[in-house]
Formats: C-alpha cells, structure tokens, sequence
C-alpha cells in the first residue's frame, strides 16, 4: 500500500515536471525566434495565430507529420537510437532539481516531498553525470548516419563534451567547498537568508563569480550553443550530427537542446543564486506562501539565464575549432583549478 | 527481492561482458560496454554505495568510453577478425579458470556463502557516503592515495611529451 502510493506520487511528480519542461521547450522556440528577431530589428515569427504565438502548434504538427527518412547504408539500429540516447540524459537531470521550499509533507503515511522528485546525496554527481551520457547520442547519431559532414559534426562535439564537461565539473567544486554537501537540496538550503548568501556573491568567504563565469561559458559550450555550436556549424558541416534526420527523430533532437538548456539554467540558479530563495526575506512572502513565490522567484532565475543563451546567440560569433580547444584547455581549466585552490583556502582560513 | 535484482544485475553483466569480447563490430562492442557499466553502477547502488556508483557512471561510461568510441570512429575500423591466435590460449586459461571456480564452490560451499552474506550486508554508516570515503582516503588509505595521484600525474606528463615530439630534442 505505502509502496503503492510513493510510486503514484512520485509518477505524478515526474509527470508535471515533463510537462512543465516540454511546455517550456515549446514556448522557448518562439522566444527564441522573437528574441532574435528583436535583437536584430525584425519582427520575428508574425503569421501563425496574433503575434506568431501560435508557432510552436505549427512547427510541433510540421516535425510531428513530415516524412521520417532514414538514410541508405545507415545502421538503422544506431540511427534510431540515437536520438533516444541523446534526449533521456537531458530530461532524467530534472529528478533532482527542488524548485521549491523543501517541505516534507505526509500523504497516507508516506513522506512526500512536493518540489524536489527524489532528494539523493549525490545530487549534483548525479546530473554531471547523465550530462556525461548525453555525448553518446550525438556521436552515435553522427556515425549511424553514413555522411561524412553528419560523422564530422560527431566527433567534434565529442571532443568538445570531453573537453568542457570537465570544466563544468571543475567549477561547481567551489560551490561544493563552500556548502560541504553534494545535495542539491542541502545546497538550496545554505543559501536562504538573502541575496548576499547566495554562491555567486557568499558573503563571509570567497564569491563564487569566476566559477560561475566558467559554469556558464563551459555549459554553453556543452549544449551546443552558439559561440560554441561547431558540431552543427551550418556554413561548415550542412548541420552537423542531424544533417541526415527528419520528423519526429529530429524534434527528439531539438527537445534534447533546449532540455539541456533548461537543465543548465535550473542548475545553475541552484548552485549559485540560492534556487527558490528571493533575493530579500520580504520579497518571499509568508511561510505559508513560499511554495508559490518559491516556485516563482526560481522560474523568473531560470527564465533569464534562457534569456542569457539568446542573448549571447545574437551577439557573439562563432569560434574557431583550434581557438575553442585552446580556450578550454589554457584559458578555462586553469581558472577553475584556481578558484577550488583559493576557495579551499579562504574557506580553511576563514571557516563560515 | 534483493537476490533477484542481484541476479538481474549480474547476469546481464556476464551476457553483456560476453557480447564486448564476441560481437564483430566494434561500435556494438563499446555500445555492450556501456550497458554493462550501467548495471555495474546498479549493483554499487544495491549495496548502498551510491557515490561509487555514481562515479562509475562519470569516469567509466561518461569519459574512457566516449574516448573509445571517438578513436573507434576515428580509425573507421571495420569488421575484423575477432578471433586471433591468442583464441586457443584464452580457451585454455578459461577452462583452468572455470574449472577452479567449480571446485571452490563444491569443495568449500558453506565458509563461501556464509562469507558472501557477510560481505553483502551494508555496512551502517554514521554520515553520508562520500564524507566516509573522503575520510578514508586522506586517513587510513593516504599512501596508497598519494602513490595513485604520484603516478597519475608521470602518466599525464608522458602523455604530453609523447604528443609533443619537439619537446625532447629543442631541450636537450
């Protein structure tokens, strides 16, 4: 019976939160469109429904019914498991995210806690690692798919994963310093009071800036984004590891992108701007309310750090192969290392 | 409960460690590796060592692996013969092999089931998983833990003189 009412929670749990996050990659394709277009003067997406807000609708229906086309001399196998591969490891991160208080409620004798999926002590390992698995489906996408531009579009986005996830990994060391837990809850927890308790600025021992500069330059590279997205550099390689895909295969792909994105923001907010935490203790309101202000103060985070991403698709070009490895290897690493040596330090010197 | 999914894991490990040595492509190959890895991150989990587990997620299926599939994919290699001379001398040591783990478990059936259902117990531990290993190693284990990183970084080193062929001669 407890058995069978942890798993009808925990599957509800899991069941909004995909439905939050898909939402959030439909909406997030028009932002995209119309942040861009407004950057650069234009109106962006205007035809389907007022403003173009119909959009996502349309291009969801187009993916959803254009032929689905598998390349010949593909390994069909590989070709269809690959965008499987490369979606579960973006959206599976999310079952460790509080995006709310952390309360513990009791639902028939079972303890149940409404904003965080399941609440393990090695939180933030967890996430690095299914960002790690995420490598498999473009690079078995790239190879599976019998083109030279989609094998091309592969191996450089592996060297590119290998080469930045230990950036990413290297700079949360800081923030694990400063909290000693590897619990994303714990972290969350550590932070409230205000907005000078967040990592980012942790008042008291050494701030968290430059790690958090790192984290974002590192985990951009990591989705693939622009300045950092050469393995589908279209003027170079047609579009990279899915030059070969079409339809709903595809739009795995898509969803995979801009999951990892959301996955990057929402981490992000937790590790260094105190998750759900408003930046003053007025601003959350009663006790009593902080699931809802909690739950808005951590979207309104992640939504500009979405907005971050568009922001610097439109400003920055992209980078060369060689300068790309040369910055994460000569530029990135040795900052990273320098922020755990320092951290360690102050935090030794200067025990909070 | 616990017996099942520890047959569940170990026997998907035999079968997919069999598939790495049989399967003719090599991409399939790493691809029966990282299953493997998967289930062998499972069994850490089923005796609560989730920081193992965990970890042999990141290094061995996140890193080592993707490097084998990206030189793999590199070379282009095709099928090959699978089965080289060393076949006849990988049967024989199998069979000694085989044979003495047949014997251990006929000879000494009781002492060694009593000593697996020792060691399968969980250890209870006071904090969390990560806090006592962290401990261990910079207690218990430092020399050993201080030899590993000692030889970690001449392997590093090595990997960077052998890449770069200059090196050697401009300073000698």
């Amino acid at each position: 019976m407890e058995t069978g009412i942890r798993l009808g929670l925990t599957l509800a749990q899991i069941g909004a939160v995909m439905v939050a996050v898909l939402l959030t990659v439909a909406v997030l394709t028009l932002l995209e469109r119309k942040v861009l277009g407004w950057m650069q003067d234009r109106m962006g997406p205007m035809e389907v429904g007022p403003y173009g807000i119909l959009q996502p609708v349309a291009d969801g229906l187009k993916l959803f019914f254009k032929e689905d086309i598998i390349p010949a001399g593909a390994n069909k196998f590989m070709f269809s498991m690959a965008p499987i591969l490369s979606l579960v490891p973006a959206l599976i991160g999310f079952a460790v995210i509080p995006f709310g208080p952390d309360w513990t409620v009791d639902v028939g004798g079972v303890d149940f806690k409404p904003f965080v999926i399941t609440d393990i002590n090695i939180g933030v390992l967890y996430i690095l690692a299914f960002a790690s698995i995420g490598a498999y489906g473009i690079i078995l996408g790239g190879w599976s798919s019998n083109s030279k531009y989609s094998l091309l579009g592969g191996l450089r986005s592996a060297a590119q994963l290998i080469s930045y996830e230990l950036n990413v990994g290297l700079s949360i060391v800081g923030v694990l310093l400063l909290s000693s837990s590897l619990s994303l809850v714990t972290i969350t927890n550590a932070q409230a009071g205000g907005f000078w308790n967040w990592y980012f600025f942790a008042w008291g021992s050494f701030p968290q800036a430059i790690a958090f500069m790192v984290f974002m330059i590192s985990s951009i590279a990591e989705t693939n984004r622009t300045p950092f997205d050469l393995p589908e550099a279209e003027s170079e390689l047609v579009a990279g590891f899915f030059t070969e895909y079409s339809g709903m295969r595809f739009a795995f792909f898509f969803l995979a992108e801009y999951g990892n994105m959301i996955l990057v923001s929402c981490v992000a907010t937790v590790l260094f701007f105190g998750g759900w935490h408003a930046p003053l203790e007025i601003l959350q309101g009663p006790e009593w309310m902080h699931g809802i202000t909690g739950i808005i103060w951590f979207a309104g985070k992640v939504a500009f750090f979405l907005f971050l991403f568009f922001w610097i698709r439109a400003t920055l070009p992209r980078l060369r192969y060689d300068q790309l490895m040369r910055f994460g290897w000569k530029v990135l690493l040795p900052i990273a290392l320098g922020n755990i040596v320092v951290t360690a330090i102050v935090e030794y010197m200067f025990p909070t | 409960m616990e017996t099942f999914v520890f047959f569940y894991f170990a026997s998907i490990i035999v079968l997919t460690a069999g598939f790495v040595v049989a399967l003719k492509n090599p991409i399939y190959s790493a691809l029966a590796l990282l299953v493997m890895f998967f289930h062998v991150a499972g069994l850490f989990v089923t005796l609560h060592a989730e920081f193992l587990a965990i970890i042999q997620i990141l290094v061995y299926a996140g890193a080592i692996l993707v490097l084998y599939l990206f030189v793999v994919m590199l070379l282009n290699l095709k099928r090959e013969e699978h089965f080289h001379g060393q076949f006849i001398v990988g049967l024989f040591l199998g069979c000694v092999l085989f044979a003495e783990a047949v014997l251990l478990v006929l000879k000494g059936e009781t002492t060694l089931g009593e000593n697996l259902a020792d060691s399968a117990a969980p250890i209870e531990l006071t904090r969390g998983n990560t806090e006592s290993i962290g401990e261990l190693l910079y207690s218990t284990y430092l020399f050993p833990f201080e030899v590993a990183s000692l030889i970690l970084l001449v392997a590093m080193v090595g990997a960077v003189i052998l890449t770069k062929k200059g090196i050697l001669e401009v300073k000698g």
